[in-house]
């Protein structure tokens, strides 16, 4: 069980009243000037932590990487949950407050891809290299704020995310919510790119895979050798004819299609991943009914067998646009002079949001081919990222009220 | 230059002879082998160079490395000056790219040198241990240590797995990097070798004239660390030759003993083409051959070709093509005036 050994008691999800800190925090020009400065270090996190697949399911290497940068960095308090979360604690001056910063420690690529990074002066790539950048720069974090002599009044837990990812549905960041002793506060979630992405409010959402076999007793004389890809087609058309509202706004991402093996040979195994997401929780059950008759009926009249399995489900929800998180947010991307982009979120704020946490997520930098197999990040805007991050925990270190 | 001899063993195949070399390979594997996760406190070895007082150079040549130069540099120089003060100094010094690779490390923050500006009184020479000759000369480590810049897989093991042992014992004087054996399958009978050119050509050459120098598993990684004083009594070979003239040349003067090796675990980097590595083996042969005659090891060499013959087929007729493929060496850089000014030492 997570405990914060210098955290006082507060009541839960109850924000401390603002108070005056003991000295002025920095301005966002020291916070851009600092970063520029510490290009070398989160570069370097970015390649140490970045190179080390993290498979869900599989993060232990990187957590623990993550974990020995805390603490060559000095941060005291470091460990690793039961799950494989890793996580770090700076202590605050009065410790009134719990902020968590979290990112996701897992990825969407396997251990077999090649996760080198190349670095030139304006970008890095690499695989996976945008979801390794959260927390880079965590691990960078404490550097950033020594350097700066930011003294907090507030806890700053840094948090690796395990399994968050696909079929890890969160399960870290939630794992941590439910065994954390103390109070979190508030939440900033930190994302790759964009950078300007400002998400506080969760789509509802469900997640799960279609599985299409062709069983070996099949019959080819009454079904044809159409095989999995055809079954799995027909499918994919019965989707993509639900209809959907325009609000609330609702959606159906068929997000990944594998089948089959060669060309001469007919797919024995087709599975399609889909997520579909919604503002309505209500739009999101009803098409999900609407998905399982579309299963249920297709696998009556093809001879395949065929399972649908849901895996993940969010509900909606979230914080106002004039919350004071979200307000003190905005007012520092516009102080950067970076155009807000905002939008839902489905990762780790979703997890904040069901526990009534304020919570925002942020993007770092801008990026190229994301979620491709090679991954292209913009190093120079990365500097106004990190600067909106140390501005934004400056800003709500006093509290949050308006 | 004549070296004094004063370490190396005679080799013969009387049994007295092989069994004393096989105890002393057997020996010095067993004190002067390394594994780089035996160094990993770095900390710890922070403290040490700070209380003997060493001060230690990254020294990486190039040619043409802008592909794999700015992650070299940013992770040498995040994790072992920034956050770690473990190195001092990290410096490219570039034969003269023609790409981006100067602009590229420089832009952050290795100190960036082009050879030809470097002791312009010697004149400019093209090759490998040109760079690495006159990184003597530019650096101002006690300890200097050798990394290519084609490494894919650059990790600060690179670094700290080859200083560590001078660090902690002063009898060690050249430390070389050798490969892929991942500890986790440390256990039970494999095969540990080097490259294609190592096994096909140097080490049988070691087997036969300097046996001792065979336990080096990777005798031309471009890996490698070296004391200043070590560094500056040795001539440089400018091509192939360089890794093992220095081998022979330390081993002459200092005996196996001075030598240590640290397994780094994976080295990904280019592969190269058969027909390079002959001219790479050829430029070896060259270097070595001269080696056993300035050793006076062999006696009546007839004056070795400068040229390389290589074949190709163009439709049904062969065609030679010739490389010229010279082998010049530069003194130990104590004989250079300029540098004894520098360093005091006239």
């Amino acid at each position: 069980m997570q405990e914060f050994n210098h955290v006082k008691a507060a009541s839960p999800n109850a924000p401390p009243e603002s108070s005056p800190s003991p000295s002025p925090h920095p301005s966002l020009d020291e916070f851009l000037n600092c970063a520029r400065e510490s290009r070398e270090i989160t570069l370097g996190n970015l390649v140490m932590i970045g190179e080390i697949p993290s498979p869900t399911f599989q993060e232990a290497h990187r957590v623990n990487e993550f974990v020995h940068r805390l603490i060559e960095s000095g941060v005291e308090n470091c460990s690793v949950d039961n799950v494989g979360n890793g996580i770090g604690i700076i202590a605050g001056s009065t410790g009134d407050q719990n902020i968590l910063l979290a990112a996701s420690a897992d990825s969407i690529h396997d251990n077999d891809f090649d996760h080198a990074i190349s670095v030139s002066p304006d970008k890095i790539s690499g695989c996976g290299i945008s979801d390794s950048l959260g927390i880079s720069v965590l691990a960078t974090l404490p550097i950033l704020l020594d350097r700066l002599g930011l003294k907090l009044r507030s806890n700053l837990i840094l948090l690796a995310a395990a399994r968050s990812a696909g079929r890890g549905n969160l399960e870290g960041i939630r794992y941590f919510l439910q065994h954390a002793r103390n109070p979190i506060h508030l939440g900033i979630c930190l994302k790759g790119a964009p950078l300007g992405r400002l998400s506080y409010t969760s789509l509802g959402m469900l997640r799960g895979d279609i599985t299409c076999k062709v069983p070996p007793e099949y019959d080819w004389t009454r079904y044809g050798a159409a095989g999995a890809v055809m079954t799995i087609n027909k499918i994919i058309s019965q989707i993509a004819a639900i209809p959907l509202p325009r609000q609330p706004a609702t959606n159906i991402v068929l997000g990944s299609l594998e089948a089959g093996t060669t060309y001469d040979r007919i797919a024995r195994k087709a599975v399609l991943k889909f997520e579909i997401r919604s503002e309505d929780p209500n739009q999101v059950q009803q098409i999900s009914e609407d998905i399982a008759d579309i299963v249920a009926e297709t696998e009556s009249k093809s001879g395949a067998e065929i399972a649908l399995d849901i895996f993940a489900r969010r509900a909606p929800g979230g914080i106002q646009i004039n919350h004071p998180l979200v307000r003190r947010s905005r007012d520092i991307l516009t102080q950067l002079g970076i155009p807000p982009r905002i939008m839902p979120s489905t990762s780790e704020t979703s997890a904040l949001i069901d526990q009534n946490i304020p919570s925002v997520t942020l993007g770092l930098t801008h990026g190229e081919s994301l979620s491709d197999r090679q991954e292209t990040l913009e190093i120079t805007p990365m500097f106004q990222g990190i600067a909106q991050l140390l501005g934004l925990i400056a800003a709500v270190d006093g509290g949050l009220a308006p | 230059m004549k070296l004094s001899r004063t370490h190396r063993q005679p080799s013969s195949n009387k049994p007295a002879d092989l069994k004393r070399i096989g105890t002393t390979i057997n020996g010095w594997l067993e004190t002067n082998t390394f594994h780089h996760s035996q160094f990993s406190d770095l900390r710890a070895l922070v403290e040490e160079k700070q209380r003997k007082g060493l001060t230690l150079s990254v020294c990486i040549p190039t040619l043409n490395e802008e592909a794999t130069i700015g992650k070299e540099v940013v992770v040498l120089k995040s994790e072992l000056r920034d956050r770690i003060p473990l190195v001092d100094e990290i410096a490219v010094i570039d034969s003269g790219s023609t790409d981006n690779t100067r602009d590229v490390a420089a832009e952050f923050g290795a100190d960036v040198y082009l050879a030809s500006d470097i002791l312009p009184e010697v004149g400019a020479k093209r090759g490998k241990g040109e760079n690495l000759w006159k990184a003597i000369h530019q650096l101002k480590g006690d300890i200097i240590v050798y990394v290519d810049a084609d490494i894919k897989n650059i990790h600060p093991r690179f670094v700290y797995g080859l200083v560590a042992p001078l660090i902690l014992r002063e009898e060690i004087h050249y430390v070389k990097a050798f490969y892929d054996r991942p500890l986790i399958f440390s256990e039970g009978v494999r095969p540990s070798g080097g490259g294609r050119v190592t096994e096909i050509l140097i080490r049988p050459l070691f087997s036969l004239f300097f046996p001792e120098l065979t336990a080096i598993i990777q005798p031309l990684s471009g890996e490698y660390a070296v004391r200043r004083e070590v560094l500056e009594k040795i001539p440089f070979p400018i091509g192939y030759g360089v890794e093992t003239s220095h081998l022979i040349d330390v081993y002459d003067k200092f005996g196996l003993s001075a030598f240590a090796q640290t397994d780094l675990d994976q080295r990904i980097h280019r592969n190269q083409p058969t027909a390079d590595l002959g001219k790479m083996a050829f430029g070896i042969l060259r270097a070595f051959l001269s080696r056993l005659r300035s050793l006076e090891m062999v006696r009546d060499l007839p004056e070795l070709s400068m040229i390389l013959r290589q074949f190709q087929a163009r439709d049904t007729r062969y065609e030679q093509i010739q490389f010229d493929i010279r082998e010049e060496e530069r003194p130990p850089m104590i004989e250079i005036p300029a540098y004894r000014k520098k360093m005091g030492l006239d």
